[in-house]
């Protein structure tokens, strides 16, 4: 008798335990659905029908083969940058800048995509090449917040916001200039670079779709990503940074050495998304605006996934899927399609705000304190 | 340098500089003091500027003009020699720095006379390459007010918020949803064609702003949310918002361009020859820019709820002691920094373009939040710096304007926009002075039990 009592006991108590533990992951996706909630007033508010919009934009971003292939094309370069803005969470780093980063690796892989000996190259040593070219690009543009930071103490935010204002103002010239030419395709109506070789475009995986090998390449470096964080010394490092500088400094790691690393790491990430947008996308060229929003997107997706390495492939394609459904639900739903807009920044409001999902639906925080959340990178400007 | 966090800006003064310093003389190196750093950054920029930009700029003489009539002042330049005295004086300075130990103080000035020295020279340098030879001041100096209006009054919004302790990376979308929803208002009950409804709007704008400070406060005051976050929520949900409300209501209103607020112009001050009809006449939140300005000054410098707003923002935890409520405190502050922000909203929509589009404050938010740390968070200051860009963007459109070349290309006028965010990020990494924000910045607050 007591003994079964014992039993059940210890199930509800193991059922509990559960649940705290998967704390982390229960958050964000009560988030998402009192974001879906609250979005269906919106549209009740505009007047139209939020299961009829809800399922439209369900059609638009997996009803069909295509539309998932889509989805997924649409969600790679997210996958990526927001693995970067992650990388650098777990450091304790707030990387604003993946915007700029991204845009210039997107950058460099446009103009080494250009280069005459590349088209005489196999796509096997072209398609690295372009890639690489995002890589370093992304790297030194994210170094100098870093050797700054580390250095003088400038606050990455700050130099970041800043960085990604000169980066789109770059970008601008490099590509619009007409007298110089630099990266012009003068043939274009729309100005845009000159589109990379063809021996450098990323293959289709399924031919037909824009759905591109980058999407294995944004997966492969989740798990690459994942591997150096848990099971290397720099990725211990890292995290002991991330946790506690100081604690850090006492063993003996070099703090500012780990900052330069991760921002210059965190910043090659986001060029490498640039880079696979570029060599992987339908026109294999850039444009001054084409990455609009991509780098912020990335921040919210990153605190979505609670800067996981491996969270941010569903985070990644949920903000995917709300972008290619979006035309879907226009057309048939009648919804205009910014809605996702609306749905996107209440997700990243509810995850921000996670102490009133926590208390909407009596979730306690977590017993081991989890690093994203609890102040590792609330310290502010200065300190 | 294995420091914990980033070194502290208010602990690293000069006795780490003078350690540091004192290590590299035994090592026999010399370590350039921060001044000397700059100071051969003026040397070889004069050197450059002698030896050879002002040989290659064209020698026919320039007329800088200010103000209006005849009867202007007018001065003619002569470009190469200009060019070469202010050469000469940024050696000067650069001389003057290097030897700081032996001038002191003077390093200090005479760097700065030679960064404001850049202002003219970029500006004859502008003109020698343009195709005119005369070019007329007063413009270009109220353009540059103008242009700087909402990125001023986005820095005094972030002032207001990061004097009390929270970091406000939302000034952008603060700034934008107030501009959509009001210009949506506006559009949708009176057609766009000004009357009461514009100035209702402006009323609009101002309540939205403090409407998105007051989520801003509730979700890093309250709930102690990474103020960061709650900045790029807040950007984000602005965006998402006012596009859904531009495709739902907007458009289907069928409004696209619409009056916007009349100018005044002031009755004495406009009298003044020469300049007063241009200086004096201009739009309305233009000059409610001004009166922002120095009431926060007052407010936040000479009033007892001031002190109290600064030392939340300094030491929340003494604050506390002596009995004033730092939660409610903050509200107030990024409520009224909201307030302010909502006012530079309108300044898009409801003074300048009559009209509104997806993003369309376009970083200004952004560049407000630069002006505000290259005025260090004070008031003035910030208000120079927001000077300094609204001068650069406004020297940016004027020289695509005059078409100035430079070796036969037209010059980039990106160039002169990207200035502003490098020289931030250069006071940032504490080459010019030490920006150092309020202590307790960025820290949310809670209460020791």
């Amino acid at each position: 008798m007591s003994r079964s009592a014992n039993r059940s006991g210890d199930g509800v108590r193991r059922a509990i335990e559960t649940y705290f533990r998967l704390a982390p992951v229960t958050v964000p996706i009560y988030a998402v659905l009192t974001a879906v909630v609250v979005g269906s007033v919106v549209i009740l508010a505009a007047g139209s029908n939020p299961i009829d919009a809800y399922a439209a934009l369900f059609r638009g971003s997996f009803g069909s083969g295509a539309a998932v292939a889509k989805t997924m094309a649409r969600s790679t370069p997210f996958i990526i940058a927001s693995l970067a803005v992650a990388f650098g969470f777990k450091a304790g780093l707030f990387n604003i800048g993946a915007q700029g980063q991204l845009l210039m690796g997107a950058l460099a892989a446009a103009w080494v995509g250009t280069w005459g000996w590349v088209a005489g190259v196999p796509s096997v040593i072209a398609i690295p090449m372009v890639l690489l070219a995002g890589l370093v690009g992304g790297l030194l543009y994210g170094g100098i917040p870093g050797v700054l930071k580390a250095r003088t103490g400038a606050h990455e935010v700050i130099v970041t916001i800043m960085l990604n204002a000169i980066a789109a103002r770059m970008a601008e010239w490099l590509i619009n200039s007409r007298r110089p030419r630099i990266l012009l395709d003068v043939t274009a109506s729309v100005p845009h670079t000159t589109p990379i070789d063809a021996a450098a475009r990323l293959p289709k995986l399924i031919p037909g779709t824009p759905l591109h090998v980058g999407f294995i390449l944004a997966v492969l470096l989740c798990v690459v990503v994942w591997f150096v964080l848990q099971r290397t010394t720099v990725g211990f490092e890292i995290r002991t940074v991330g946790a506690n500088p100081h604690a850090a400094t006492y063993a003996g790691m070099s703090v500012s050495r780990t900052i330069i690393l991760v921002l210059a790491l965190s910043g090659a990430l986001a060029g490498i998304a640039g880079a696979a947008e570029v060599a992987g996308g339908t026109t294999g060229y850039l444009t001054a605006g084409q990455f609009r929003n991509v780098g912020f997107d990335s921040i919210a997706i990153a605190l979505l996934a609670r800067a996981n390495p491996f969270a941010v492939i569903p985070a990644a394609v949920l903000w995917g899927a709300l972008l290619t459904g979006a035309g879907t639900m226009q057309l048939q739903a009648g919804v205009s399609s910014d809605l996702v807009f609306v749905v996107q920044a209440l997700v990243i409001l509810f995850v921000a705000a996670d102490a009133i999902v926590r208390w909407v639906f009596r979730v306690r925080r977590p017993r081991d304190i989890d690093v994203t959340q609890d102040g590792a990178f609330a310290k502010g400007w200065g300190a | 340098m294995a420091t914990t966090t980033p070194p502290d800006r208010v602990e690293t003064t000069t006795p780490d500089a003078e350690v540091s310093r004192a290590i590299s003389r035994e090592r026999g190196l010399t370590r350039l003091s921060r001044l000397q750093t700059l100071g051969v950054l003026f040397g070889v920029l004069g050197v450059t500027l002698i030896a050879s930009v002002a040989g290659a700029l064209p020698g026919d003489d320039i007329t800088l003009v200010f103000g209006l009539g005849d009867a202007a002042p007018k001065a003619a330049l002569d470009p190469p020699n200009t060019v070469l005295g202010i050469g000469i004086l940024f050696v000067v300075a650069a001389m003057v720095a290097l030897l700081d130990r032996w001038t002191g103080r003077y390093a200090g000035v005479a760097l700065a006379v030679a960064s404001v020295l850049f202002v003219p020279l970029v500006l004859v340098c502008a003109i020698a390459l343009s195709a005119t030879n005369q070019t007329n001041l007063l413009p270009l100096f109220v353009e540059s007010l103008r242009l700087g209006t909402p990125i001023a009054l986005g820095a005094l919004a972030g002032l207001w918020c990061e004097r009390s302790g929270v970091v406000n990376i939302g000034i952008e979308g603060m700034m934008l949803a107030a501009a959509g929803v009001s210009f949506v208002t506006y559009a949708v009950m009176s057609g766009g064609n000004g009357g009461g409804w514009l100035w209702a709007a402006v009323v609009i704008a101002i309540f939205v702003g403090g409407l998105m400070g007051l989520l801003h406060a509730v979700l890093s005051v309250t709930f102690r949310t990474d103020q960061i976050v709650s900045g790029v929520a807040i950007n984000l949900l602005a965006f998402g918002l006012t596009a859904f409300l531009r495709r739902e209501v907007l458009l289907p209103s069928g409004v696209s361009s619409a009056v916007t607020l009349p100018k005044v112009t002031l009755p004495v001050l406009s009298d003044i020859p020469l300049v007063g009809s241009v200086l004096f006449s201009g739009k309305p939140i233009f000059f409610m820019m001004f009166i922002v300005f120095v009431v926060t000054k007052v407010v936040l410098f000479r009033t007892t709820w001031g002190l109290r707003v600064r030392s939340v923002g300094e030491n929340p935890h003494a604050a506390d002691t002596l009995g004033i409520d730092v939660i409610k405190t903050r509200y107030q502050a990024v409520i009224v920094g909201g307030l302010i922000a909502g006012l530079a909203g309108a300044w898009f929509t409801l003074e300048t373009v009559g009209g509104f589009d997806n993003g369309m404050t376009n970083g200004k938010g952004f560049i407000a939040l630069a002006a505000l740390i290259f005025g260090k968070w004070r008031p003035w200051s910030a208000f120079g710096g927001a000077m300094l860009f609204g001068f650069a963007e406004a020297l940016g459109s004027r020289i695509q304007f005059l078409n100035v070349a430079v070796g036969g290309f037209p010059f980039p006028s990106q160039f002169l926009q990207v200035l502003p965010y490098v020289v931030t990020i250069i006071v940032l990494a504490g080459a010019i002075g030490r920006a150092i924000p309020p202590a307790a910045d960025g820290i949310p607050y809670e209460r020791p039990r």
